[in-house]
Protein backbone atom coordinates (compact mmCIF):
# COMPACT_ATOMS: atom_id res chain seq x y z
CA UNK A 1 0.00 0.00 0.00
CA UNK A 2 1.40 3.21 -1.27
CA UNK A 3 0.03 6.73 -0.47
CA UNK A 4 0.75 9.94 -1.24
CA UNK A 5 0.02 13.12 0.79
CA UNK A 6 -0.31 16.30 -0.78
CA UNK A 7 -0.37 18.99 2.17
CA UNK A 8 -1.53 22.65 1.83
CA UNK A 9 0.46 23.01 -0.85
CA UNK A 10 0.64 26.00 -2.26
CA UNK A 11 2.42 27.40 -5.57
CA UNK A 12 2.65 31.21 -6.70
CA UNK A 13 4.61 31.61 -9.85
CA UNK A 14 6.27 35.12 -10.88
CA UNK A 15 5.49 36.56 -13.99
CA UNK A 16 7.81 39.75 -15.08
CA UNK A 17 5.98 43.09 -15.23
CA UNK A 18 2.41 41.23 -13.65
CA UNK A 19 3.27 40.31 -9.87
CA UNK A 20 2.62 37.17 -9.37
CA UNK A 21 0.44 34.08 -9.76
CA UNK A 22 -1.11 32.08 -7.03
CA UNK A 23 -1.67 29.26 -9.38
CA UNK A 24 -2.26 26.89 -6.15
CA UNK A 25 -3.26 27.65 -2.83
CA UNK A 26 -3.37 25.20 0.59
CA UNK A 27 -4.41 22.31 -1.50
CA UNK A 28 -4.68 19.08 0.33
CA UNK A 29 -5.52 15.48 -1.02
CA UNK A 30 -4.07 12.16 -0.33
CA UNK A 31 -3.70 9.46 -3.26
CA UNK A 32 -3.73 5.62 -2.12
CA UNK A 33 -2.83 2.72 -3.96
CA UNK A 34 -6.05 1.02 -4.98
CA UNK A 35 -8.20 4.25 -5.51
CA UNK A 36 -8.86 6.68 -8.45
CA UNK A 37 -8.98 10.17 -7.87
CA UNK A 38 -10.86 12.79 -10.50
CA UNK A 39 -9.48 16.09 -10.34
CA UNK A 40 -11.58 18.38 -12.41
CA UNK A 41 -11.49 22.34 -12.86
CA UNK A 42 -11.64 24.44 -16.44
CA UNK A 43 -8.63 25.40 -17.92
CA UNK A 44 -6.23 27.57 -15.60
CA UNK A 45 -7.76 25.98 -12.39
CA UNK A 46 -4.22 24.50 -11.30
CA UNK A 47 -4.97 20.45 -12.38
CA UNK A 48 -1.88 20.73 -14.25
CA UNK A 49 0.30 22.35 -11.87
CA UNK A 50 -0.96 20.09 -9.37
CA UNK A 51 0.88 17.00 -11.80
CA UNK A 52 3.51 18.79 -11.76
CA UNK A 53 4.45 19.37 -8.12
CA UNK A 54 3.37 15.53 -7.38
CA UNK A 55 6.02 14.43 -10.49
CA UNK A 56 8.39 17.08 -8.96
CA UNK A 57 8.63 18.83 -12.48
CA UNK A 58 7.79 22.12 -9.95
CA UNK A 59 7.93 22.41 -6.06
CA UNK A 60 6.06 23.87 -4.29
CA UNK A 61 5.91 27.31 -2.43
CA UNK A 62 4.80 26.46 0.53
CA UNK A 63 3.08 22.86 1.88
CA UNK A 64 4.75 19.66 0.99
CA UNK A 65 4.14 16.33 -0.24
CA UNK A 66 5.10 13.11 1.46
CA UNK A 67 4.75 9.56 -0.05
CA UNK A 68 4.02 6.99 2.85
CA UNK A 69 5.14 9.51 5.40
CA UNK A 70 8.39 11.09 3.86
CA UNK A 71 9.33 13.95 1.84
CA UNK A 72 9.54 13.16 -1.49
CA UNK A 73 12.97 13.56 -3.08
CA UNK A 74 14.20 16.31 -4.84
CA UNK A 75 17.29 15.45 -6.73
CA UNK A 76 19.42 12.52 -7.80
CA UNK A 77 19.04 8.97 -7.56
CA UNK A 78 16.10 9.67 -4.76
CA UNK A 79 13.82 11.05 -6.95
CA UNK A 80 14.83 8.75 -10.14
CA UNK A 81 13.34 6.40 -7.66
CA UNK A 82 10.51 8.36 -6.81
CA UNK A 83 9.41 8.78 -10.26
CA UNK A 84 9.42 5.47 -11.12
CA UNK A 85 6.94 5.31 -8.20
CA UNK A 86 4.47 7.50 -9.77
CA UNK A 87 4.40 7.65 -13.55
CA UNK A 88 2.58 10.38 -15.82
CA UNK A 89 0.76 9.70 -18.70
CA UNK A 90 0.67 13.17 -20.61
CA UNK A 91 -2.43 14.66 -22.57
CA UNK A 92 -0.74 15.03 -25.87
CA UNK A 93 0.36 11.61 -27.65
CA UNK A 94 1.52 13.47 -31.17
CA UNK A 95 3.89 15.33 -28.74
CA UNK A 96 5.20 12.89 -25.86
CA UNK A 97 6.07 10.31 -27.89
CA UNK A 98 10.04 10.53 -29.74
CA UNK A 99 9.34 10.44 -33.31
CA UNK A 100 12.97 9.45 -34.24
CA UNK A 101 12.11 6.65 -31.85
CA UNK A 102 10.08 2.97 -32.62
CA UNK A 103 7.68 1.73 -29.93
CA UNK A 104 9.93 -0.60 -28.67
CA UNK A 105 12.66 2.34 -27.66
CA UNK A 106 9.92 3.93 -26.06
CA UNK A 107 8.53 0.91 -23.71
CA UNK A 108 12.11 -0.67 -23.53
CA UNK A 109 14.00 3.01 -21.87
CA UNK A 110 12.34 2.68 -18.74
CA UNK A 111 12.79 -1.16 -18.41
CA UNK A 112 16.25 -1.03 -19.09
CA UNK A 113 16.77 2.46 -16.90
CA UNK A 114 14.77 1.32 -13.73
CA UNK A 115 16.24 -2.84 -13.78
CA UNK A 116 12.51 -4.32 -12.53
CA UNK A 117 13.89 -7.20 -14.97
CA UNK A 118 17.15 -8.63 -15.93
CA UNK A 119 18.41 -7.69 -19.52
CA UNK A 120 17.84 -11.27 -21.08
CA UNK A 121 14.02 -10.55 -19.70
CA UNK A 122 13.24 -6.81 -21.64
CA UNK A 123 12.18 -7.92 -24.83
CA UNK A 124 9.76 -10.60 -23.13
CA UNK A 125 8.39 -7.31 -21.26
CA UNK A 126 7.95 -5.18 -23.97
CA UNK A 127 5.46 -7.51 -25.64
CA UNK A 128 3.72 -8.33 -22.20
CA UNK A 129 3.02 -4.56 -21.76
CA UNK A 130 1.95 -3.91 -25.21
CA UNK A 131 -0.06 -6.85 -24.74
CA UNK A 132 -1.72 -5.07 -21.63
CA UNK A 133 -2.68 -1.86 -23.34
CA UNK A 134 -3.86 -4.34 -25.84
CA UNK A 135 -1.50 -3.19 -28.96
CA UNK A 136 -0.52 -6.04 -31.36
CA UNK A 137 2.78 -6.94 -31.17
CA UNK A 138 3.03 -5.74 -34.66
CA UNK A 139 3.29 -2.35 -34.03
CA UNK A 140 6.74 -3.00 -31.83
CA UNK A 141 9.21 -1.50 -34.20
CA UNK A 142 6.89 1.07 -35.77
CA UNK A 143 7.22 4.83 -34.96
CA UNK A 144 4.85 6.80 -33.79
CA UNK A 145 3.77 8.42 -36.55
CA UNK A 146 2.53 5.42 -37.70
CA UNK A 147 -0.11 4.21 -34.89
CA UNK A 148 -3.36 6.12 -34.22
CA UNK A 149 -4.09 8.81 -31.37
CA UNK A 150 -5.59 5.94 -29.47
CA UNK A 151 -2.59 3.52 -30.10
CA UNK A 152 -0.16 5.83 -28.92
CA UNK A 153 -2.03 7.19 -25.65
CA UNK A 154 -2.03 3.12 -25.64
CA UNK A 155 1.94 2.89 -25.67
CA UNK A 156 2.31 6.54 -23.28
CA UNK A 157 0.28 4.22 -21.05
CA UNK A 158 2.75 1.30 -21.49
CA UNK A 159 5.74 3.39 -20.73
CA UNK A 160 4.32 4.71 -17.59
CA UNK A 161 3.70 1.30 -15.99
CA UNK A 162 6.76 0.10 -17.13
CA UNK A 163 8.83 0.63 -13.94
CA UNK A 164 5.78 -1.44 -11.96
CA UNK A 165 4.70 2.10 -10.20
CA UNK A 166 2.26 2.34 -7.91
CA UNK A 167 0.90 5.47 -8.34
CA UNK A 168 -0.07 6.96 -11.91
CA UNK A 169 -0.92 11.16 -12.45
CA UNK A 170 -3.19 10.98 -15.87
CA UNK A 171 -3.29 14.77 -16.80
CA UNK A 172 -6.18 14.31 -19.59
CA UNK A 173 -5.77 11.15 -21.17
CA UNK A 174 -7.90 11.34 -23.71
CA UNK A 175 -8.46 15.08 -24.50
CA UNK A 176 -6.93 15.37 -27.58
CA UNK A 177 -8.44 12.04 -29.07
CA UNK A 178 -11.85 10.73 -30.99
CA UNK A 179 -14.64 10.62 -28.55
CA UNK A 180 -15.32 7.35 -30.16
CA UNK A 181 -11.92 5.91 -28.57
CA UNK A 182 -11.94 7.75 -25.62
CA UNK A 183 -14.22 5.31 -23.19
CA UNK A 184 -11.68 2.25 -24.57
CA UNK A 185 -8.37 3.97 -23.53
CA UNK A 186 -10.20 5.29 -20.03
CA UNK A 187 -11.34 1.81 -19.98
CA UNK A 188 -8.18 0.24 -20.02
CA UNK A 189 -6.86 2.32 -17.55
CA UNK A 190 -9.25 1.65 -15.37
CA UNK A 191 -8.71 -1.99 -15.57
CA UNK A 192 -5.08 -2.01 -15.21
CA UNK A 193 -5.82 0.26 -12.51
CA UNK A 194 -8.04 -2.47 -10.63
CA UNK A 195 -5.76 -5.30 -11.81
CA UNK A 196 -2.42 -3.92 -10.77
CA UNK A 197 -4.36 -2.51 -7.54
CA UNK A 198 -2.52 1.40 -8.64
CA UNK A 199 -3.49 5.03 -7.58
CA UNK A 200 -4.80 7.00 -10.19
CA UNK A 201 -5.23 10.26 -10.54
CA UNK A 202 -7.34 11.06 -13.34
CA UNK A 203 -6.93 14.99 -14.15
CA UNK A 204 -9.74 15.76 -16.75
CA UNK A 205 -12.12 18.95 -17.56
CA UNK A 206 -15.18 16.58 -18.29
CA UNK A 207 -17.12 15.41 -15.31
CA UNK A 208 -18.92 12.75 -16.89
CA UNK A 209 -15.70 10.56 -17.37
CA UNK A 210 -14.46 11.74 -14.10
CA UNK A 211 -17.88 10.62 -12.67
CA UNK A 212 -17.67 7.34 -14.39
CA UNK A 213 -14.07 6.29 -13.53
CA UNK A 214 -13.45 8.20 -9.91
CA UNK A 215 -13.81 6.95 -6.63
CA UNK A 216 -13.75 10.21 -4.99
CA UNK A 217 -13.95 13.63 -7.21
CA UNK A 218 -11.80 16.71 -6.09
CA UNK A 219 -12.67 19.97 -7.91
CA UNK A 220 -9.95 22.48 -8.20
CA UNK A 221 -10.91 26.36 -8.47
CA UNK A 222 -8.53 29.26 -9.28
CA UNK A 223 -6.09 26.83 -7.35
CA UNK A 224 -8.46 26.24 -4.44
CA UNK A 225 -10.22 22.62 -3.65
CA UNK A 226 -13.82 23.83 -3.39
CA UNK A 227 -15.06 20.60 -3.03
CA UNK A 228 -13.76 16.94 -2.06
CA UNK A 229 -16.23 14.14 -1.67
CA UNK A 230 -17.20 10.98 -3.39
CA UNK A 231 -17.85 11.11 -6.90
CA UNK A 232 -21.36 10.39 -6.72
CA UNK A 233 -21.44 12.80 -3.88
CA UNK A 234 -19.85 15.80 -5.90
CA UNK A 235 -21.71 15.05 -9.37
CA UNK A 236 -25.20 14.55 -8.10
CA UNK A 237 -25.16 16.36 -5.20
CA UNK A 238 -22.62 19.46 -5.67
CA UNK A 239 -22.52 21.38 -2.33
CA UNK A 240 -19.97 24.40 -3.90
CA UNK A 241 -21.87 26.92 -6.56
CA UNK A 242 -18.58 26.20 -8.71
CA UNK A 243 -19.20 22.54 -8.94
CA UNK A 244 -23.16 23.20 -9.82
CA UNK A 245 -21.64 25.69 -12.63
CA UNK A 246 -19.78 23.05 -14.37
CA UNK A 247 -22.46 20.71 -13.78
CA UNK A 248 -25.27 22.85 -15.36
CA UNK A 249 -22.32 23.91 -18.17
CA UNK A 250 -21.80 20.34 -18.89
CA UNK A 251 -23.82 18.40 -21.91
CA UNK A 252 -26.57 16.08 -19.82
CA UNK A 253 -29.08 15.07 -22.78
CA UNK A 254 -30.99 12.91 -19.41
CA UNK A 255 -31.79 15.71 -17.84
CA UNK A 256 -32.28 18.06 -20.67
CA UNK A 257 -34.70 15.74 -22.33
CA UNK A 258 -36.57 15.36 -18.87
CA UNK A 259 -36.86 19.17 -18.67
CA UNK A 260 -37.68 19.76 -22.16
CA UNK A 261 -40.04 17.03 -23.70
CA UNK A 262 -41.59 16.51 -20.60
CA UNK A 263 -39.69 13.29 -19.52
CA UNK A 264 -41.13 10.86 -21.75
CA UNK A 265 -39.56 7.64 -20.50
CA UNK B 1 -39.64 23.93 -40.98
CA UNK B 2 -40.51 23.07 -44.52
CA UNK B 3 -38.66 25.88 -45.81
CA UNK B 4 -35.83 24.51 -47.47
CA UNK B 5 -32.95 26.66 -47.53
CA UNK B 6 -29.94 23.98 -48.71
CA UNK B 7 -30.72 20.68 -50.39
CA UNK B 8 -28.07 17.88 -51.04
CA UNK B 9 -29.29 15.14 -53.20
CA UNK B 10 -27.56 11.82 -53.76
CA UNK B 11 -23.65 14.10 -52.95
CA UNK B 12 -20.66 11.81 -53.12
CA UNK B 13 -17.36 12.33 -52.78
CA UNK B 14 -14.42 10.69 -54.06
CA UNK B 15 -10.72 11.01 -53.27
CA UNK B 16 -9.20 9.92 -56.49
CA UNK B 17 -5.86 8.12 -54.72
CA UNK B 18 -3.97 5.71 -55.67
CA UNK B 19 -6.86 3.56 -54.15
CA UNK B 20 -9.85 5.46 -54.27
CA UNK B 21 -11.14 6.63 -50.85
CA UNK B 22 -15.62 7.13 -51.63
CA UNK B 23 -15.63 9.81 -48.24
CA UNK B 24 -19.15 10.52 -48.41
CA UNK B 25 -21.44 8.34 -50.16
CA UNK B 26 -24.71 9.17 -51.66
CA UNK B 27 -25.73 11.38 -48.96
CA UNK B 28 -29.24 13.35 -48.77
CA UNK B 29 -30.45 15.99 -46.91
CA UNK B 30 -31.69 19.10 -46.37
CA UNK B 31 -31.33 21.89 -44.31
CA UNK B 32 -34.52 24.14 -43.46
CA UNK B 33 -34.06 27.96 -42.74
CA UNK B 34 -33.62 28.81 -39.65
CA UNK B 35 -32.66 25.16 -37.91
CA UNK B 36 -29.83 24.08 -36.29
CA UNK B 37 -29.03 20.38 -37.81
CA UNK B 38 -26.05 18.62 -35.99
CA UNK B 39 -23.61 16.33 -38.25
CA UNK B 40 -22.36 13.62 -35.55
CA UNK B 41 -20.06 10.76 -36.48
CA UNK B 42 -16.59 9.77 -35.64
CA UNK B 43 -13.06 11.05 -36.68
CA UNK B 44 -12.66 10.02 -39.96
CA UNK B 45 -16.54 9.25 -40.91
CA UNK B 46 -16.62 12.32 -43.68
CA UNK B 47 -18.54 14.74 -41.88
CA UNK B 48 -16.32 17.65 -42.63
CA UNK B 49 -15.93 16.10 -46.24
CA UNK B 50 -19.43 16.70 -46.47
CA UNK B 51 -19.43 19.89 -45.01
CA UNK B 52 -16.62 21.17 -47.27
CA UNK B 53 -17.91 19.68 -50.16
CA UNK B 54 -21.39 21.01 -50.67
CA UNK B 55 -19.56 24.80 -50.28
CA UNK B 56 -16.85 22.76 -53.04
CA UNK B 57 -14.30 23.65 -50.79
CA UNK B 58 -12.28 20.62 -51.37
CA UNK B 59 -9.10 20.45 -53.39
CA UNK B 60 -7.75 17.58 -55.72
CA UNK B 61 -7.18 14.32 -55.57
CA UNK B 62 -11.15 14.87 -53.79
CA UNK B 63 -13.58 14.59 -56.65
CA UNK B 64 -17.56 15.19 -56.99
CA UNK B 65 -19.02 11.80 -59.15
CA UNK B 66 -22.58 12.76 -59.12
CA UNK B 67 -25.34 13.84 -56.83
CA UNK B 68 -26.60 17.63 -56.55
CA UNK B 69 -26.65 20.59 -54.43
CA UNK B 70 -29.35 23.34 -54.74
CA UNK B 71 -29.42 26.62 -52.39
CA UNK B 72 -32.57 28.22 -52.29
CA UNK B 73 -31.95 31.48 -51.17
CA UNK B 74 -33.86 34.24 -49.24
CA UNK B 75 -34.55 35.76 -52.44
CA UNK B 76 -36.65 33.24 -53.48
CA UNK B 77 -33.93 32.50 -56.16
CA UNK B 78 -32.47 28.46 -56.43
CA UNK B 79 -28.35 28.16 -57.20
CA UNK B 80 -27.09 25.05 -58.30
CA UNK B 81 -23.81 24.92 -56.41
CA UNK B 82 -22.05 22.80 -58.37
CA UNK B 83 -22.62 24.34 -61.72
CA UNK B 84 -20.96 28.12 -60.36
CA UNK B 85 -18.03 29.22 -62.11
CA UNK B 86 -15.30 30.42 -60.14
CA UNK B 87 -16.14 33.68 -59.58
CA UNK B 88 -19.54 33.21 -58.86
CA UNK B 89 -18.24 30.59 -56.73
CA UNK B 90 -16.02 33.38 -54.81
CA UNK B 91 -18.97 35.76 -54.78
CA UNK B 92 -21.54 33.41 -53.16
CA UNK B 93 -19.02 31.81 -50.03
CA UNK B 94 -19.02 33.53 -46.86
CA UNK B 95 -22.18 35.58 -48.22
CA UNK B 96 -24.90 33.20 -47.94
CA UNK B 97 -22.86 29.97 -46.06
CA UNK B 98 -19.84 30.88 -43.79
CA UNK B 99 -17.46 28.44 -41.65
CA UNK B 100 -16.45 28.78 -38.13
CA UNK B 101 -12.99 26.41 -37.90
CA UNK B 102 -12.14 24.21 -35.66
CA UNK B 103 -9.07 25.60 -34.40
CA UNK B 104 -10.03 29.12 -33.84
CA UNK B 105 -5.73 29.28 -32.80
CA UNK B 106 -4.67 28.29 -36.35
CA UNK B 107 -7.87 29.69 -38.17
CA UNK B 108 -6.49 33.32 -37.42
CA UNK B 109 -3.40 34.56 -38.60
CA UNK B 110 -0.73 35.58 -35.99
CA UNK B 111 0.28 38.44 -36.87
CA UNK B 112 -2.33 40.43 -38.11
CA UNK B 113 -4.51 42.10 -35.41
CA UNK B 114 -8.26 40.88 -35.23
CA UNK B 115 -9.68 44.26 -36.27
CA UNK B 116 -7.48 43.71 -39.73
CA UNK B 117 -8.51 40.26 -40.16
CA UNK B 118 -12.29 41.62 -39.53
CA UNK B 119 -11.71 44.37 -42.06
CA UNK B 120 -10.86 41.78 -44.67
CA UNK B 121 -13.69 40.25 -45.02
CA UNK B 122 -15.41 43.25 -45.78
CA UNK B 123 -12.44 44.46 -48.65
CA UNK B 124 -12.82 41.19 -50.23
CA UNK B 125 -16.47 40.91 -50.31
CA UNK B 126 -17.86 44.70 -50.33
CA UNK B 127 -15.43 46.66 -52.20
CA UNK B 128 -17.59 49.46 -52.17
CA UNK B 129 -17.48 50.25 -48.95
CA UNK B 130 -14.85 52.69 -47.68
CA UNK B 131 -12.51 52.35 -44.68
CA UNK B 132 -14.53 54.44 -41.91
CA UNK B 133 -17.48 52.48 -42.72
CA UNK B 134 -15.24 48.86 -43.00
CA UNK B 135 -13.84 50.26 -38.87
CA UNK B 136 -17.56 51.04 -38.18
CA UNK B 137 -18.74 47.06 -39.26
CA UNK B 138 -15.85 45.82 -37.48
CA UNK B 139 -16.95 47.26 -34.21
CA UNK B 140 -20.06 46.55 -34.64
CA UNK B 141 -19.23 42.55 -35.26
CA UNK B 142 -16.91 43.08 -31.82
CA UNK B 143 -19.53 44.46 -29.77
CA UNK B 144 -22.20 41.41 -31.17
CA UNK B 145 -20.14 38.63 -30.09
CA UNK B 146 -19.15 40.46 -26.68
CA UNK B 147 -15.59 41.07 -27.34
CA UNK B 148 -15.45 44.13 -27.14
CA UNK B 149 -14.33 46.84 -29.61
CA UNK B 150 -11.08 47.86 -27.45
CA UNK B 151 -9.96 44.67 -28.58
CA UNK B 152 -9.81 45.89 -32.48
CA UNK B 153 -6.14 46.46 -32.15
CA UNK B 154 -5.40 42.96 -30.48
CA UNK B 155 -3.24 40.08 -31.79
CA UNK B 156 -4.78 36.63 -31.66
CA UNK B 157 -2.60 35.02 -29.03
CA UNK B 158 -3.67 38.41 -26.52
CA UNK B 159 -7.33 36.30 -26.71
CA UNK B 160 -8.01 33.84 -24.05
CA UNK B 161 -8.93 30.47 -26.32
CA UNK B 162 -13.32 31.62 -25.73
CA UNK B 163 -12.30 35.14 -27.39
CA UNK B 164 -10.87 34.17 -30.26
CA UNK B 165 -13.71 31.55 -30.85
CA UNK B 166 -16.06 34.31 -30.84
CA UNK B 167 -13.79 36.28 -33.13
CA UNK B 168 -14.03 33.30 -35.70
CA UNK B 169 -18.04 33.90 -34.96
CA UNK B 170 -17.61 37.32 -35.81
CA UNK B 171 -15.79 36.54 -38.72
CA UNK B 172 -18.67 34.10 -39.75
CA UNK B 173 -21.10 36.69 -39.30
CA UNK B 174 -19.78 39.18 -40.71
CA UNK B 175 -21.75 39.00 -44.36
CA UNK B 176 -25.09 38.52 -42.51
CA UNK B 177 -25.09 34.78 -43.96
CA UNK B 178 -28.12 32.45 -44.37
CA UNK B 179 -26.19 29.29 -43.39
CA UNK B 180 -23.19 28.96 -41.13
CA UNK B 181 -21.21 25.86 -41.40
CA UNK B 182 -20.02 25.31 -37.49
CA UNK B 183 -16.64 22.58 -37.25
CA UNK B 184 -16.20 21.44 -33.69
CA UNK B 185 -16.65 25.32 -32.70
CA UNK B 186 -16.21 24.43 -29.41
CA UNK B 187 -14.02 20.94 -29.23
CA UNK B 188 -11.08 22.56 -27.41
CA UNK B 189 -12.55 25.08 -24.81
CA UNK B 190 -13.35 24.04 -21.01
CA UNK B 191 -16.68 23.02 -20.73
CA UNK B 192 -17.45 26.60 -18.83
CA UNK B 193 -16.48 28.63 -22.15
CA UNK B 194 -18.26 25.82 -23.82
CA UNK B 195 -21.50 27.05 -22.62
CA UNK B 196 -20.82 30.43 -23.47
CA UNK B 197 -19.90 30.28 -26.50
CA UNK B 198 -23.16 28.00 -26.95
CA UNK B 199 -25.53 30.27 -25.26
CA UNK B 200 -24.01 33.28 -27.54
CA UNK B 201 -24.63 31.27 -30.68
CA UNK B 202 -28.23 30.92 -30.03
CA UNK B 203 -28.64 34.37 -29.00
CA UNK B 204 -27.26 35.78 -32.31
CA UNK B 205 -29.38 32.57 -33.45
CA UNK B 206 -32.57 34.88 -32.35
CA UNK B 207 -31.03 37.85 -33.71
CA UNK B 208 -30.09 36.99 -36.92
CA UNK B 209 -32.05 34.05 -37.79
CA UNK B 210 -28.87 32.70 -39.89
CA UNK B 211 -29.36 28.30 -40.06
CA UNK B 212 -26.65 26.35 -38.38
CA UNK B 213 -25.14 22.69 -39.59
CA UNK B 214 -23.12 22.23 -36.11
CA UNK B 215 -20.54 19.58 -36.92
CA UNK B 216 -18.86 17.38 -33.94
CA UNK B 217 -18.34 14.34 -32.27
CA UNK B 218 -19.56 15.51 -29.18
CA UNK B 219 -23.62 13.85 -29.22
CA UNK B 220 -24.73 14.62 -25.81
CA UNK B 221 -23.83 18.29 -26.84
CA UNK B 222 -25.54 18.00 -29.96
CA UNK B 223 -28.69 16.47 -28.37
CA UNK B 224 -29.22 19.56 -26.86
CA UNK B 225 -28.58 22.06 -29.08
CA UNK B 226 -30.13 20.84 -32.64
CA UNK B 227 -33.42 20.68 -34.16
CA UNK B 228 -32.25 17.44 -35.78
CA UNK B 229 -29.34 15.24 -36.30
CA UNK B 230 -27.75 13.50 -38.91
CA UNK B 231 -25.78 10.63 -37.70
CA UNK B 232 -22.80 9.67 -40.26
CA UNK B 233 -20.73 6.58 -40.57
CA UNK B 234 -18.45 5.57 -43.24
CA UNK B 235 -19.28 8.13 -45.67
CA UNK B 236 -23.28 7.30 -45.18
CA UNK B 237 -26.27 8.90 -43.39
CA UNK B 238 -27.27 6.31 -41.82
CA UNK B 239 -29.89 7.97 -39.09
CA UNK B 240 -31.39 11.74 -39.47
CA UNK B 241 -34.36 12.21 -37.12
CA UNK B 242 -35.32 15.20 -34.68
CA UNK B 243 -32.98 15.39 -31.63
CA UNK B 244 -35.52 13.77 -29.34
CA UNK B 245 -36.18 11.03 -31.51
CA UNK B 246 -32.79 10.10 -32.02
CA UNK B 247 -32.64 10.44 -27.93
CA UNK B 248 -35.70 8.32 -27.02
CA UNK B 249 -36.27 5.83 -30.26
CA UNK B 250 -33.07 5.64 -32.37
CA UNK B 251 -33.62 3.33 -35.05
CA UNK B 252 -29.85 2.52 -36.60
CA UNK B 253 -27.71 0.09 -34.31
CA UNK B 254 -24.60 2.67 -34.89
CA UNK B 255 -26.93 5.63 -33.45
CA UNK B 256 -27.73 3.09 -30.64
CA UNK B 257 -23.79 2.44 -30.39
CA UNK B 258 -23.08 6.25 -30.38
CA UNK B 259 -25.18 6.57 -27.56
CA UNK B 260 -24.64 4.03 -25.24
CA UNK B 261 -20.23 5.23 -25.62
CA UNK B 262 -21.08 8.00 -24.02
CA UNK B 263 -20.93 7.89 -19.46
CA UNK B 264 -23.75 9.44 -18.49
CA UNK B 265 -23.46 12.52 -16.21
CA UNK B 266 -26.19 12.45 -13.84
CA UNK B 267 -27.99 9.04 -14.89
CA UNK B 268 -27.03 4.78 -13.88
CA UNK B 269 -23.51 4.32 -14.14
CA UNK B 270 -23.64 2.06 -16.61
CA UNK B 271 -22.08 2.09 -20.47
CA UNK B 272 -21.62 -0.17 -23.10
CA UNK B 273 -17.34 -0.50 -23.52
Amino acid sequence: MTSIDVQGVSKTYRVRGAGSIDALSDVSFTLSSGQTIGMVGQSGSGKSTVAKILTQMERPTSGQVLLDGEPIPTRGAALRAYRQQLRMVFQDPFASLNPYHSIRHHVERPLVLSGVVPPGEVDAEVHRLLDKVQLDAGVVDRRPHELSGGQRQRVAIARALAPRPALLVADEPVSMLDVSLRMGVLSLLSDIQAEDGLGVLYITHDLATARYFSDEIIVLNQGRVVEHGSADDVILRPQHPYTRELREASPDPESFFADHVGGVR
Amino acid sequence: MSDPLLSVRDFSVRYETAAPVDAVRDVSLTVHRGEVLGLAGESGCGKTTLAYGVQRLLKPPAVIPGGSVTWHDADGTDTDLLALDAAALRAFRWDKISMVFQGAMSALNPVATVGAQLADVFEVHRPAMSRAERTAAVVELLEIVKVGAARIKSYPHELSGGMRQRIMIAMALALRPQLVVMDEPTTALDVLVQREILREITSLREAFGFSVVFITHDLPLLLEISDRIAVMRAGQIVELDTAANIWFRPQHDYTKTLLSSFPRLTAERTVNR
